[in-house]
């Protein structure tokens, strides 16, 4: 049998193994990429207006913190969301309601009556009582909910991904 | 190509043409499809432990979640089926293949001198394997998991004398509880996968060492 200058009985094994493993590689290897990062992929959008109590209840012109909770599947099981909000109602019973996240790095920031601010206590962030921030590290002001008022009673628009 | 200036370089510092030579590139009588057992056996073992490894990224150890994070594998993860579907499968099929690869090993009267210790790291390799078996069927915490680890251990129990004492020893405690799912998980991704590594390690190392018997002849 004439021998083959440009393939020898090795270099075809060699390529045959080396695409089939390669082959293998990717047939297994997709998948479990998938497998992990798959709770990324999947995110469910979820919304619903709240009520947060009755609007008379609020003081006008304090930002009045509500706490309230909501639950989500997470996997296998219930994950309960505790979310704050401080709710700004105005003279003209105007209602302004905001997260208490902070727009720096999430941490939960309260109201302080003494300066009329909200501060974080995580690195220090001051916003004013409309949210605008004062000093410290966050990029934009405290983000809103949507409000609306039914019977007397206040509700927001909580979206939750 | 790189690897053909890196290669060399990395050879002399590593040896790798060493390694590839006695490992691979070893002298080997003619043998049949039977020797291959061993190696399936080994291929099968990696597999168990890469698809064990990611499912141990959404397996929880705990009775009130153990099945349910089961569930979400099955139903919400990508490829979750088919990872579990592979470890699943994976761990019938390798019992298999160590009991066909010992038998093998048997009829061939391959365990005779020099091979002794081979033969002997060989059992307590399906003894370990038998026990990952055991102790990956409970991890599902359902009721075919819970009763046949409820009878595997009742089993265990009946030993004369120290049975009592196995038996809570298994179940840490005396009962079937959280405490035996939390313990066979370790035993099952800790302890016997050690045990099962450290011995294929001498195992594989004898076989290279030794090089493996040739088909008996009539002579023989
Ligand atoms: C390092 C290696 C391994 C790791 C990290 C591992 C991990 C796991 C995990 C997390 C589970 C629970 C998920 C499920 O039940 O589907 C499981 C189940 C199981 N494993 Fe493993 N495993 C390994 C190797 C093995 C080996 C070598 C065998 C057997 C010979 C085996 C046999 C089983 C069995 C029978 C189940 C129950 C499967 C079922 O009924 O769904 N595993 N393993
Ligand atoms: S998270 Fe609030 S200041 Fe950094």
């Amino acid at each position: 049998m004439a021998r083959s200058p440009n393939l020898s009985r090795r270099g075809f094994i060699m390529s045959v193994m080396t695409f089939a493993g390669s082959i293998m590689g990717i047939v297994v290897g997709l998948p479990v990429i998938g497998f992990l990062i798959s709770p990324a992929l999947n995110v469910t959008k979820s919304d619903a207006w709240v009520p947060v109590g009755k609007l008379d209840s609020y003081p006008v012109g304090v930002p009045t913190p509500f706490s309230f909770t909501r639950t989500k599947v997470n996997g296998w099981e219930k994950t309960v969301n505790s979310i704050s909000v401080f709710v700004l109602r105005d003279a003209t019973d105007k209602v302004r309601v905001f997260s208490s996240v902070c727009t720096h790095l999430g941490c939960r920031v309260t109201f302080h009556k003494d300066s009329n601010e909200f501060i974080c206590p995580c690195h220090d962030a001051h916003f004013n009582k409309d949210g605008g921030v004062v000093s410290g590290p966050p990029p934009r002001p405290l983000d809103q909910y949507e409000s609306k008022v039914e019977n007397g009673a206040l509700l927001i628009h909580v979206i939750q991904s | 190509m790189i690897s053909k200036r890196m290669y060399p370089w990395l050879d002399e510092r590593l040896g790798l043409s060493g390694i590839y030579k006695t490992v691979l590139d070893r002298m080997v009588p003619k043998v049949n499809w039977w020797f291959t057992l061993g190696s399936a056996t080994l291929f099968l073992f990696a597999l168990q432990v890469v698809t064990g490894i990611m499912l141990s990224a959404y397996y929880v150890p705990s009775p009130d979640k153990a099945y349910d994070s089961i569930q979400y594998i099955m139903n919400g993860v990508a490829f979750g089926w088919l990872i579990r579907g592979i470890h699943h499968w994976g761990a019938t099929l390798m019992v298999i293949t160590v009991f066909l690869h010992m038998l093998r090993v048997f009829f061939y009267a391959a365990y005779k001198y020099p091979r002794e210790i081979t033969w002997t790291t060989g059992v307590f390799l399906l003894l370990a394997t038998l026990g990952m078996g055991f102790t990956g069927y409970l991890l599902p915490w359902d009721q075919k998991a819970y009763w046949a680890t409820t009878v595997g251990t009742s089993i265990a129990g009946t030993v004369p004398g120290i049975g009592e004492f196995i038996l809570r020893a298994l179940r840490g405690g005396s009962d079937l509880s959280g405490v035996t799912l939390a313990r066979f998980f370790s035993a099952h991704i800790w302890m016997f996968p050690a045990i099962i590594i450290a011995l294929i390690g001498v195992h594989i190392y004898l076989v290279i060492r030794i090089g493996i018997s040739s088909v008996p002849k009539e002579n023989d």
